[in-house]
């Protein structure tokens, strides 16, 4: 019973991060119908940002963790909106026209140049770095459960950015053109929205989100390295299209079930642990092969 | 082009081969960092003039006209920079990579460049072949040689296994499929103890005919390297892997996989079974990664997980986009490129992936058919037809 406990609190910790991750491609397929394979490298960005970030603080003499915390996270979510952004408009527009296998590429081998920067930029960017746990780790034990203030805390602030995405997205002026942009680009255009603009703001705010969701991953697991992304990112982007690309509940639906199978398949499987990963990506190729546009299917006819 | 040149003598072919030969040599043998970057920048000048001044083209047209006098001359000239090398180890090994590399870019030509179904796992099919040259050596008593077609075999096995999905997807979906894989492969290997767990297996050599392939080659006077075997074995597979992707390109197989990338909704139209094709393409490829694979496994000698990372499989992916999709030659060009130049420059070493995946970028933003696009299909290999089109109009 403790033991499910605390698989269930680890499996909603990993569900809010690959539906955090998974919010972010479904937002760019659906203003642009793209895959932008370098998010979660840009994630992986985005947390050593918050490194550098706290690194900086630290020697700047800023000690308290609650400032450390909110500088790192506005300074890392900021400086990868700017990042999302930049990327849209210099290597993904221009793109537009040409065959989606090229924006692929583009993304990925962008995606490796991020990774490969942070390997070779940060110092001793080989080896895996320990994040400073930041938020306060008193623990509650009840019998041979212990639950963590930091879990809670983190997994609230997960959820509310949840819903924040969801409050911006369907509650505001600006989530009403995005969402004209990714109904019809080309009508929303007519009725005088600014298209590049709301592409750009949206994966600003794509991007923004990872970086929130890897400063969330490095809170939890006390260690960051520079391929954390690369698996984050096909684990993000599987909830994505199981969920359905460009529909933001069935992302974050997806994110919760691919972390629920997950969790399940680390505690059923004889094997366990050492497999975990394997078993992750095996269960996405086969529900790939399965339904091939998620379980949520993407409602498209091809017209010739 | 629209005035592409009538003449059909081998002259400029064969110059060329020669020349490609002599700055092989030149550029292996050279040992300061200074000498390395005037003869690159040499290169770059004599591709930039080249093209300035029409002589690309009619290079290419001379070896359209006379591609078996071209091919034998390839061959001769990879001949004489091995013999030139003969004694010098680490050259013998640079090579024999590149040129097993070659044949892995072979293969992924023919699932990219001509099916246009994608495969981001192309380290891990590598990998398959190594892992099973090195099972083959260390648990059966099956002959040594045999890991080549089993490398192969278990390559497209495993690799059958994608094929479902693969087929029912396309796009960013089929090429989540594959990275997910190409991940999963390294993370098995590196748990697995019975396959070395992450650091590795050793890989025994190849034993032919009581003859070891690691034992140097003595005959008279003559001494060559112990990876001089491997050189020999790795151009016969080069040879024929490319022989077989230039017929498979020009038989109505490659035509029916060209219409497939175009368009498949008006292949299917007409007929085509899209299934039969991909599946043909994707098997296929793996097949010849698989085998380059074994064959690199005994070059080796030892393998470990980190070998096939996803990285390594955006490097592949890389040198059949630098080339030019579909380009048999470029693809060979670029292989060699991208092996060699950071063993020369070992302060690229570190840098390579970002290099390569900066390239990369570079060439899908301002030129995306390539550095050397494929040309046009060219059915009567010789006989020029009226076709003013330009390549960059239609590509097939």
């Amino acid at each position: 019973m403790e033991i499910a406990l605390q698989y269930l609190i680890n499996g909603l910790m990993l569900g809010v991060m690959y539906g955090l991750v998974a919010v972010g491609f479904t937002l760019f397929f659906g203003v642009l119908d793209v895959i932008k394979f370098s998010h979660g490298d840009v994630l992986t960005v985005g947390v050593f940002t918050g490194f550098a970030t706290y690194l900086a603080l630290k020697a700047a003499q800023v000690s308290s963790p609650l400032v450390q915390l909110i500088v790192l996270s506005i300074v890392a979510m900021a400086a990868m909106a700017a990042l999302g952004a930049l990327i849209a408009r210099y290597l993904v527009l221009p793109l537009s026209g040409a065959p989606a296998l090229n924006t692929l590429l583009i993304t990925l081998m962008l995606g490796t140049v991020l990774r490969e920067g942070v390997r070779l930029g940060f110092p001793d960017g080989s080896n895996p770095k320990p994040f400073p746990a930041l938020l306060p780790t008193t623990a509650y034990t009840f019998g041979h459960f212990t639950l963590r203030l930091d879990s809670l805390m983190l997994l609230a602030a997960g959820l509310a950015m949840i819903v924040a995405v969801h409050l911006l997205i369907n509650k505001t002026k600006l989530g009403l053109a995005i969402r004209a942009v990714a109904q019809d680009g080309e009508t929303a255009r007519t009725m005088g929205i600014n298209f590049t603009a709301v592409v750009l703001i949206t994966f600003a705010i794509g991007s923004g989100v990872a970086a929130f969701a890897g400063v969330m991953n490095g809170l939890y697991y006390n260690e960051i390295n520079f391929s954390m992304g690369l698996l984050l990112g096909v684990f993000g982007f599987s909830a994505a299209v199981v969920g359905g690309l460009g529909n933001i509940y069935g992302a974050i639906l997806g994110g919760f079930l691919f972390a629920g199978l997950q969790t399940i398949g680390a505690v059923a499987l004889p094997f366990a642990s050492a497999y975990k990963d394997v078993f992750a990506l095996a269960v996405i190729i086969a529900i790939m092969a399965w339904r091939p546009t998620g379980l949520i299917a993407e409602k498209s006819s091809e017209r010739v | 082009m629209a005035t592409s040149p009538n003449v059909r003598s081998p002259l400029p072919a064969l110059v060329w081969a020669a020349a490609a030969t002599l700055y092989g040599v030149l550029f292996l043998g050279a040992e300061s960092q200074r000498a390395l970057g005037t003869l690159l920048a040499i290169a770059a000048a004599a591709v930039v003039l080249g093209a300035r001044f029409g002589l690309v083209d009619r290079i290419r047209a001379s070896i359209g006209g006379n591609e078996r006098t071209f091919d034998i001359a390839a061959v001769a000239g990879v001949l004489a920079v091995a013999f030139w090398f003969h004694e010098e180890h680490f050259i013998i090994l640079m090579m024999t990579t590149a040129l097993l590399l070659m044949v892995v870019a072979l293969g992924l030509t023919i699932q990219f460049g001509y099916a246009g179904v994608v495969n981001f796992a192309g380290a891990a099919f590598l990998g398959i072949g190594c892992y099973t040259a090195g099972v083959v050596t260390k648990y059966t008593s099956l002959p040594s040689f045999l890991s080549l077609p089993l490398g192969g075999l278990m390559a497209a096995i495993i690799g059958s296994i994608l094929i479902l999905p693969v087929l029912r997807t396309r796009g960013h979906y089929a090429a989540l499929v594959t990275i997910a894989f190409g991940i999963l492969f390294k993370v098995f290997l590196e748990v697995n103890d019975t396959l070395g767990g992450p650091q590795g297996i050793q890989v025994k050599p190849i034993v032919l005919f009581g003859w070891n392939f690691n034992s140097p080659i003595r005959i008279g006077d003559f001494t060559a390297s112990f990876y001089f075997s491997y050189l020999l074995l790795a151009l016969i597979l080069l040879v024929l892997s490319f022989a077989l992707v230039r017929r498979l390109e020009r038989s109505w197989i490659g035509l029916s996989l060209d219409a497939i990338r175009l368009d498949e909704i008006a292949s299917a139209c007409y007929g085509l079974n899209l299934a039969r094709w991909k599946v043909l393409a994707f098997t296929l490829g793996n097949f010849l990664a698989g085998t380059a694979g074994a064959a690199y496994g005994h070059v080796l000698g030892f393998i470990a997980p980190n070998n096939f990372t996803f990285g390594d499989s955006l490097i592949l992916v890389s040198i059949i986009l630098l080339g030019g999709l579909g380009n048999l030659w470029g693809v060979a060009v670029a292989a060699a490129f991208v092996v060699i130049l950071p063993e020369k420059f070992q302060v690229i070493q570190e840098y390579r992936l970002v290099l390569y995946a900066v390239l990369v970028i570079l060439i899908l933003l301002f030129r995306p058919q390539g550095l050397l696009p494929r040309q046009l299909r060219d059915y009567v290999p010789g006989a020029k037809p009226q076709s003013t089109h330009s390549p960059a109009e239609e590509r097939v």
